[in-house]
């Protein structure tokens, strides 16, 4: 049991996790920001307005040292929630726990480490799919026999869900990415320990809505992976087949308004994966009511331990058997769903296998999600408090002070910039070159494991940043797919208004209303801007969207060049406050004087500064109605250019 | 609106920051923006320039998936490294019954959005099937004046290259090894023999090399042997690129450029007339070889604008 958290600064969480670890909690769930996430230090350019924000800064081993300080490293199980430069994550780790006289072979914990889910959904990668894929197998054959109770990798579906995968297109990508792993690390270790590598393998699930489908779900995947073990890796012993997964309920059916709701749908969807034994998540962490509004506070995160803590000890569930045994109705929804899997499986590996397959598998989840948000636009799939039931009551819970969020204090990124120059001053430079060198000359060498430079650099005081840059200065920049490109176009006749007055507004202005729509900062959730792309395109807008990761410099640059009529932008990451001002001010000085909107989790309390600072419109989570939006931004160019309003 | 000349007059200047709005003007079909544009065109032609513009215009084109916008990555940073500007006009052909299109080439072309010697814009093909729209052949024309290269991206081989042709002093065709298609499109004489023929993923090595091999051979085999085949590879390390630079500007020194490009502007002036007012129009002048005769003879220094309007005289 244990509640994902970290923000802000080392000292802050150290403290939270003291206090979690005190009220019963028994593990740590590190969640890092963004530029640690994608390896840049504090002070790089794209780190503005995200340092410390969705989780804590790292920038070298001192850090890690507060961050751990005072915590019995080797009685702890440590998950952190890490994948482009878990390498180096796991080698700051390592450094301190040894620094503290606590020896590798007892270290316990997850390095998340799947990367080609990050170029599906969560958009923090660093390097190309094929290094990185190389620096997975190497620590998979680094900690085998180092760090023996380590799992180097947990294969997420979890975001492919909340990117849109169906429960099948779910269970087929993640197996299908285990088996590219498997593939690479089978070159790396002799044949008598590939079944411990096989045995390592963990899973981190996700669990939505419709709790006896999502069941069955799990069970399937218990069952197609004891057959890639058995049939494609000849692997025999039992226990070493086993299916381990921990599970993160899901959070995209959680919605803002009426958001107390979310309290029991996080219950039900906690349900699914611990009602049978024989499909049981040996890890439970379980979302805040109150995360479509902004960051939760420890009192949210406490009401998601007591959930599970209620599951455990006050109901029956622990105490039998599985209970599903010779259900037929549970047996016929497995066996579909095995079905549905291995024909999509079937269909990755025609492309090559999951690192091949990563333009495929995106566009398909493109088009599930834009199923999805057809269907709740429609009214077809109902969400209560959404799309039905929408009256409600005021509700006390959001009625305090801080409006039911925190806020982090936006001096915190100062400060580590401060704190990471200093840090670099004070070390052996000579030490630090000589140790990046190494690394570099391990990355040029397939042959050599990338994990013992790494460690030779953590310890001299190397930084996250420059970690990733002398890699990246080997391995070179990578932009994911964005998988819009080949969505196919919406034929329903649900949007002919929308595209007639498209039409007459680019006739009166003489073109083509053309929008584009941008990612700024280090936020790498692209569902919303891939979903708008795609709609205004199917509207008759010339879109221009060029993924995640830019600066404000960029998208001005690309607004200016391309010669746009509005700008949408997208922040689901909370640094909304640094980044839309200074995208604002670099669009006036590029001399694009275009009206912009804004989409994400946005407090109600920052929308209104962003309309103050010449934001047109902001929409968050509740506007689900897409083509209202879109009729909105049509509406905006027309004002903008005098070309008028409809008549309606 | 923008006013035309002004922009024109700015553009012959260098002044890189009214490319946006010149483009944005070109592009604008309403009566008042199509005379603002004659205007900018005026100002930007031979007759004002004194002479063709000094612009290397260069046409990359090929199948879906060869690899060009990684190339023009590499090619666009060998260029600014040589201290040349490069404008790269990227023509996308996604285009769907809405009419609306997704413009990605320009995340795929990997440049610093801060360098002003840079600029990337993507126009969507539209209507025209594989062609090129008659904005994107003006639009090139204008950045002529303020760019040191500008090149025009296509995908495809067919039409769209045929007119790529028409409009670039050099035409480049990309296709990555194994794609037997522009193999055996050069054989059949379905496509034009391109003046450079780029091989890419060169880190293929034995693959790429048989590539490089065979569509030589194929050139041969029609007669071509002149055309050179570079191979490049744009992952790091990249290879070819500063040879394939040489062998667009060798083949620059060839041309006669005022020739070519008075040619382009009268296909410029062909297309915008036929987008105007219809194939029908065309049929009434007796015909497109009829119309393009109507043309020839007329002052090599007129704007694209000036020539529409001798066949706009004619057809009344």
């Amino acid at each position: 049991m244990r509640t994902y958290a970290g923000h802000s600064t080392a000292r802050d969480s150290n403290a939270l996790y003291r206090k979690n670890l005190e009220k019963g909690q028994t593990g740590l769930s590190v969640a890092f920001d963004l530029p640690t996430q994608t390896g840049y230090d504090p002070d790089h350019e794209l780190s503005r307005g995200e340092v410390g924000k969705v989780g804590v800064s790292i920038a070298h081993k001192g850090d890690m040292h507060t961050l751990l300080d005072g915590i019995p490293l080797n009685e702890m199980n440590t998950s952190m929630t890490i994948n482009a430069t878990a390498a180096w994550l796991l080698a700051l780790y390592m450094t301190v726990a040894e620094e503290n006289g606590v020896d590798r072979q007892v270290l316990q914990g997850t390095t998340q480490n799947d990367i080609i889910k990050e170029f599906l959904s969560r958009g923090t990668y660093a390097f190309p799919p094929g290094p990185s894929m190389r620096l997975i197998a190497d620590m998979i054959a680094f900690t085998v026999d180092e760090v023996p109770k380590w799992n180097p990798i947990n294969i997420c579906s979890y975001h492919l869900q909340e990117a849109g995968a169906t429960p099948a297109q779910e269970v087929a990508f993640s197996l299908s990415t285990a088996q590219a792993v498997l593939d690479q690390a089978r070159e790396r270790v002799d044949d008598e320990t590939f079944p411990r590598v096989f045995g390592r393998m963990s899973f981190f699930v996700n669990a939505g809505i419709r709790f006896v489908e999502e069941h069955a779900k799990l069970r399937a995947m218990g069952r197609l992976w004891e057959e890639l073990g058995r049939k494609r890796y000849g692997v025999t012993d039992e226990k070493m087949l086993r299916f381990r997964y921990g599970v993160q309920v899901n959070s995209l059916g959680l919605t803002e308004s009426q958001p107390e709701n979310n309290v029991i749908r996080i219950v039900l969807e906690a349900l699914a994966v611990t009602m049978g034994r024989n499909a049981r998540a040996r890890a439970l962490q379980l979302p805040a009511w109150n995360e479509a509004l902004g960051l939760p506070r420890p009192w949210d995160q406490q009401w998601s331990l007591r959930i599970q803590q209620i599951l455990a000890y006050e109901t029956d569930l622990l105490d039998y058997p599985d209970i599903f045994e010779g259900s037929t109705v549970m047996d016929g929804l497995v066996d579909e769903l095995a079905e549905a899997a291995r024909a999509e499986m079937a269909i990755v590996a025609e492309h090559g296998g999951a690192v091949e397959a990563v333009d495929y598998m995106k566009t398909q989840l493109v088009e599930s999600h834009r199923e999805r948000v057809r269907r709740i636009e429609s009214g077809d799939l109902k969400v209560i408090g959404q799309n039905v039931y929408t009256t409600s009551e005021p509700s006390p819970l959001q009625q305090g002070e801080d409006g039911g969020i925190l806020t982090v204090d936006p001096t915190v990124e100062q400060g580590q910039i401060e704190a990471v120059r200093e840090w670099r001053s004070q070390r052996d430079q000579a030490a630090v070159d000589a140790a990046l060198e190494k690394l570099a000359q391990a990355a040029r060498d397939e042959s050599q494991n990338i994990m013992p430079p790494t460690l030779e650099a953590a310890a001299a005081g190397a930084t996250t940043g420059e970690w990733a840059q002398a890699l990246r200065d080997v391995f070179g920049e990578y932009r994911a797919p964005t998988g819009v490109q080949d969505a196919a176009a919406a034929d329903d006749g649900t949007l002919a208004d929308l595209r007639e007055e498209v039409e007459r507004v680019s006739e009166a202005l003489g073109r083509r209303v053309k929008i584009l729509v941008g990612k700024p900062g280090l936020d790498g959730h692209s569902n919303g801007a891939e979903q708008i792309a795609v709609r205004a395109r199917d509207a008759g807008m010339d879109v221009v969207y060029q993924g995640i990761r830019l600066t404000p410099s960029e998208i001005a640059r690309t607004a200016a060049d391309e010669g746009v009529h509005v700008v949408g932008l997208s922040i689901l990451s909370g640094s909304h406050r640094e980044l839309i001002p200074s995208v604002l001010s670099e669009l006036k000085e590029a001399g694009a004087d275009v009206p912009v909107v804004v989409g994400g989790i946005i407090p109600r309390a920052d929308e209104e500064a962003l309309i103050e600072a010449g934001i047109a419109r902001v929409y968050t989570p509740k506007d689900f109605e897409i083509s209202r939006i879109m009729g909105d931004i049509v509406g905006l160019v027309a004002e903008h250019h005098g070309v008028g309003a409809a008549a309606a | 609106m923008s006013d035309g000349a002004e922009l024109g007059r700015r553009l012959r200047e260098g002044d890189r920051s009214a490319a946006p709005a010149a483009l944005n003007l070109i592009e604008t079909r309403t009566p008042d923006g199509r005379a603002q544009a004659a205007a900018l065109l005026a100002e930007v032609s031979p007759a004002a320039l004194g002479g063709e513009a000094p612009v290397h215009l260069v046409g990359i084109t090929g199948p879906p998936g060869a690899g060009k916008s990684t190339l023009l990555s590499a090619l666009v940073k060998e260029w600014r490294a040589r201290d040349r500007t490069v404008a790269v006009l990227a023509v996308d052909p996604s285009s769907k019954r809405s009419g609306g299109s997704l413009l990605g080439d320009r995340a795929r072309i990997e440049h610093d959005a801060r360098d002003d010697g840079i600029l990337i814009r993507s126009t969507a093909a539209g209507t025209m099937l594989g062609g090129l729209a008659p904005p994107t052949r003006e639009a090139a024309q204008a950045l002529a004046a303020g760019f040191d290269v500008v090149v025009v991206e296509t995908v495809g081989v067919g039409q769209s290259e045929t007119d790529v042709a028409d409009l670039c002093d050099t035409v480049a065709v990309v296709v990555q090894p194994g794609s037997g298609d522009v193999l055996q499109f050069l054989k059949a004489g379905i496509m034009e023999v391109p003046d450079v023929l780029v091989v890419t993923k060169a880190d293929l090595e034995q693959i790429a090399l048989r590539a490089r091999r065979d569509l030589a051979a194929a050139l041969r085999a029609i007669g071509a042997r002149n055309t050179p085949v570079v191979a490049v590879s744009a992952v790091p390390p990249p290879s070819g690129i500063g040879e394939l630079v040489e062998a667009l500007d060798a083949h620059r020194a060839t041309v006669d450029v005022a020739a070519s490009r008075t040619r382009a502007r009268r296909m410029a002036a062909l297309a915008e007339f036929t987008l105007e007012r219809g194939e029908s129009a065309v049929r009434a002048l007796g015909g497109r070889r009829a119309a393009e005769a109507l043309l020839v003879g007329r002052d090599p220094g007129l704007p694209v604008s000036a020539l529409v309007q001798v066949l706009e005289e004619a057809g009344q």
